[in-house]
């Protein structure tokens, strides 16, 4: 199963709660250039909420040092202490969910940790589940078909 | 399975204490020293003045090796030094590409100065322990092991034990083990080292290692040119190890680093998006060149003699796409998305002492693909892949042992080499056993491949004097210049590449200028003037690279979307400006495009005048064989002679009609011979050289390296006194 952020742009009136949150909480500012989850006016009183989906996995694959692994709930993780800020993941997420802030050496992610569902005053996210599919499961199968095993 | 060593396993011979120090804007100004022979082991202080006039990387390679050895150094005297230097640039992990070394040394192939660029992690984890080089000097009375910790600033020599593997798929696998903390610290551990082969051939070549977490192995990439793991191997010295742990974003200490992140991350997702579209790499590596180079005439088939073949498809980018393992991040230096680097895993061996067992092969990349494949008219991707992972093992350069081959195979061809001479080893067109076989005589230093090994400078010569083969067709089919074999592009059809190739300082490599198709299909230089332009611009531009520590395939094996709107696309201004701008994050110093040209010339220059101390830099040295300017044979100008003969009539100016192949062959020849010595005053002129190939002094005073000692070397060479 993979735990992730479900949005709801629907419900989203661009207040930017869910921000303040998740910023205050990871790097101890109200900045929404340092958040996981991103508010993005969609034109016409509308909003379109980015993190990531925990699902493609894109970034887990590039990673050249394997610092992006996959938790045993399915979320995405960066391992500080691994990662060599090259951006190569940054590069790579479809959606612009890896996010870095400049001269930082870490980027950073949602891990759908779920605080920013509590202050949401719109309810427009949620903590949810979803099935593995073939596009989450394929870095794993990269990596085994490449193991030398036994090789040394 | 081989035998597994901790590093307590190995006799301490000695240790010393230099201690880290952080890296500044890029530089650590000071080198690490270590003298095998004498167990000397010191740094040096790197001076504004070494910095300002020779940047780093190849450029202190150079300058290092300059003051280290004399102008009477062989390269197997005790003084004649592996220099491994990274540059400023080196290390960033933002910039895909920026992780190479460069490694210089006097060549066992030429006598003069080769300098090669790797990638791997050896460079920078030096790098990281606060060296901007090394220096490995003197010969050791016993196989040595040397150490550097670059977390604890410690470097440590070991006796190798007798007991240790020596072809590097082993033995780099063996020292990442032994020296690695634990499970964990593989990856911060890098293994410089060559193979057997090296013991016994001067095309001996290093093999920088990286650990691939992923396969859970090490893998290798090469500084193939020139010999230069023949003069590690000649030190005695088994390998040298560097350990590092902690690599992060910012270890260069740059002056803006988010201007770092910024310009690298514009770059990995211009080849995100671009890469598909266009080279694929990602997928390909530099084997996506072969079929266009089939296409175009130019993929070196039978000893360069033709250029193409029908079954140039077999070997084709497409057949390597299905071989190699996708979707991998192979770089060969972290944050490289580039990733070229490509393997072939679990690859079974049909020959040689490993046979049956199953390996990961690194590559091929498009050289060593023509090399050992077309080159050799060896269509089978099995026969190919086993070539490429002996030579690597064995630490064998494969452009050189692909060239060598091929003029084996054309000796066989015509008779001068048989069963008898080759012992026994069948050199067939394709036949790649038989090449194989020359690889493991090389590795075991035993029957035909010791003589084979020698290069084929030597080999023209010695199958002229010995087996009475013609002499001139001897030094017409020997693909070398200065004694280094050319790699692998036809250069005939292009007269400025056969410039690319000659008129350089170190000899025929890819490294310098690759001019065909600016030249050859888009007429873009038709004059001798243009030409010479462009043999002035692209090795100045891309020696660059060399002094930075980076690797020049991001810079035009990937192009901006909208490249060619912009003037001159053939130099990929936007990358241009990308380097300029990484260039100045890292170091705070301000740089322009002349800027940029004026750095590389001023350490051509010294390259130039460092030949010419050791005796070459002459004119002469500069020649091409006539199979790198044009048809040899008269079956070679029948191939192409719609070609040859249109080119006769309207660029030479003579009717082709009712003239013999041979009379047609002998005025194209002495056409090309002429076009050839016009492009070399045109060349040289524009470079600031005298018309026999030697900086004057007045040049280098206008590049401020008028030092007395290189004043001295070209006075003498002016005044016919050297």
């Amino acid at each position: 199963m993979i735990k992730y952020l479900k949005l709801h742009d629907d419900k989203c009136v661009g207040c930017m709660t869910c921000t303040a949150t998740c910023s205050r909480l990871y790097a101890k500012v109200d900045d929404p250039a340092k958040s996981r989850i991103q508010v993005l006016p969609a034109g016409s009183g509308r909003f379109h909420l980015v993190a990531c989906d925990q699902e493609c996995r894109k970034c887990v694959a590039e990673c050249p040092v394997q610092a992006i692994t996959v938790n045993s709930q399915g979320v995405v993780m960066i391992n500080k202490n691994l990662c060599v800020g090259c951006l190569a993941c940054v590069a790579v997420c479809p959606i612009d969910a890896m996010r870095f802030f400049p001269a930082e050496p870490v980027p950073f992610k949602c891990v759908a940790c779920g605080a920013c569902v509590k202050t949401c005053p719109k309810d427009a996210l949620e903590i949810a589940e979803k099935a593995d599919s073939p596009q989450s499961r394929e870095y794993l199968e990269l990596a085994a078909a490449v193991q030398q095993g036994g090789r040394k | 399975m081989s035998k597994t060593f901790s590093k307590n396993d190995f006799k301490l011979i000695s240790e010393t204490k230099l201690g880290t120090r952080p890296i500044h804007r890029g530089y650590a100004m000071r080198t690490l020293y270590v003298n095998v022979g004498t167990r000397e082991v010191k740094d040096k202080p790197v001076s504004e003045a070494m910095k300002k006039h020779f940047v780093g990387g190849k450029g202190f390679g150079l300058r290092l090796l300059w003051d280290g050895t004399k102008a009477s150094t062989k390269w197997n005297d005790p003084e004649n030094e592996i220099v491994i230097a990274m540059g400023p640039v080196c290390g960033n992990t933002n910039y895909p590409g920026s992780g190479k070394s460069l490694v210089v040394s006097l060549s066992p192939m030429t006598g003069v100065p080769i300098d090669s660029n790797v990638g791997g992690y050896f460079g920078p984890y030096l790098k990281f322990g606060g060296w901007d080089a090394l220096e490995l000097q003197g010969k050791s009375d016993r196989e040595v092991i040397v150490y550097i910790d670059s977390n604890e600033g410690l470097v440590q020599l070991y006796e190798a034990p007798a007991d240790i593997e020596q072809d590097t798929h082993l033995l780099a696998e063996q020292l990442t083990h032994a020296f690695a903390k634990d499970e964990k610290d593989l990856q911060s551990v890098a293994v410089v080292s060559a193979g057997r082969g090296a013991d016994h051939s001067p095309m001996g070549l290093l093999n920088f290692s990286l650990y691939d977490k992923r396969r859970q192995g090490v893998r290798v990439k090469q500084a193939g040119r020139g010999g230069i793991g023949t003069v590690l191997r000649d030190k005695k010295i088994r390998a040298v190890v560097g350990r590092f742990a902690g690599v992060s974003q910012n270890l260069n200490d740059a002056a803006d680093p988010a201007a770092v992140q910024r310009v690298g991350l514009k770059l990995h997702r211009e080849i995100i998006v671009n890469d598909d579209k266009q080279c694929k790499m990602r997928r390909q590596g530099t084997a996506h060149l072969m079929e266009v180079m089939n296409d175009y005439d130019l993929l070196p088939t039978k000893n360069h003699k033709y250029g193409q073949d029908p079954r140039g498809p077999e070997i084709a980018s497409w057949v390597w796409e299905k071989l190699f393992s996708q979707k991998l991040p192979d770089g060969c230096w972290f944050g490289c998305t580039m990733a070229c680097a490509h393997a072939v895993d679990h690859f079974e061996l049909k020959t040689g002492p490993y046979k049956g067992t199953k390996v990961c092969v690194d590559g091929p990349e498009y050289e060593t693909a023509a090399g050992v494949g077309s080159n050799l008219y060896v269509y089978d991707p099995h026969g190919i892949l086993e070539l490429n992972f002996y030579c690597d093992t064995y630490g064998i350069d494969t452009i050189s042992f692909g060239t060598m081959t091929g003029f084996l195979m054309e000796c066989w061809e015509h008779g001068i080499l048989n069963k008898e001479r080759t012992d026994g080893i069948d050199l067939s067109w394709g036949n790649w056993e038989g090449a194989a076989q020359i690889l493991h005589d090389m590795a075991d230093g035993k029957r035909f491949g010791v003589l084979a090994g020698k290069g084929v400078k030597f080999l023209a010569e010695y199958f002229a004097k010995e087996y009475g083969a013609d002499a001139q067709f001897m030094k017409d089919i020997a693909l070398h210049g200065k004694g280094l074999e050319q790699s692998e592009y036809i250069s005939k059809e292009s007269l400025a590449q056969q410039g690319g190739y000659y008129l350089t300082n170190k000899g025929p490599q890819h490294d310098e200028a690759w001019l065909i198709f600016m030249d050859m299909v888009n007429n873009r230089i038709p004059t001798f003037e243009n030409k010479a332009e462009a043999l002035h611009y692209f090795p100045m531009f891309r020696t660059w690279f060399g002094l930075q520590g980076l690797c020049k395939l991001p810079w035009n094996d990937v192009e901006p979307a909208d490249n060619a709107k912009w003037p001159e696309p053939n130099k990929v201004p936007e990358h241009v400006a990308n380097y300029r701008e990484l260039y100045t994050a890292i170091t705070g110093e301000p740089l322009d495009w002349d800027g940029l040209i004026r750095m590389s010339e001023k350490v051509y220059n010294f390259q130039r005048v460092f030949n010419v101390r050791q005796g070459g830099g002459h004119r002469k040295d500069d020649y091409p064989p006539y199979r790198a300017m044009g048809p040899v044979l008269e079956d070679e100008y029948v191939a192409r002679e719609e070609r040859y003969d249109k080119q006769m009539k309207e660029k030479i100016g003579i009717d082709p009609a009712g003239k013999s192949v041979a009379e047609k062959v002998k005025i194209t020849r002495e056409f090309r011979l002429k076009q050839y010595d016009s492009l070399i005053d045109a060349v040289f002129k524009r470079r600031g050289w005298t018309s026999d190939g030697c900086p004057t002094p007045e040049h280098l005073k206008e590049l401020e390296i008028d030092f007395p000692e290189v004043l001295a070397v070209v006075n003498d060479r002016i005044a016919g006194k050297a």
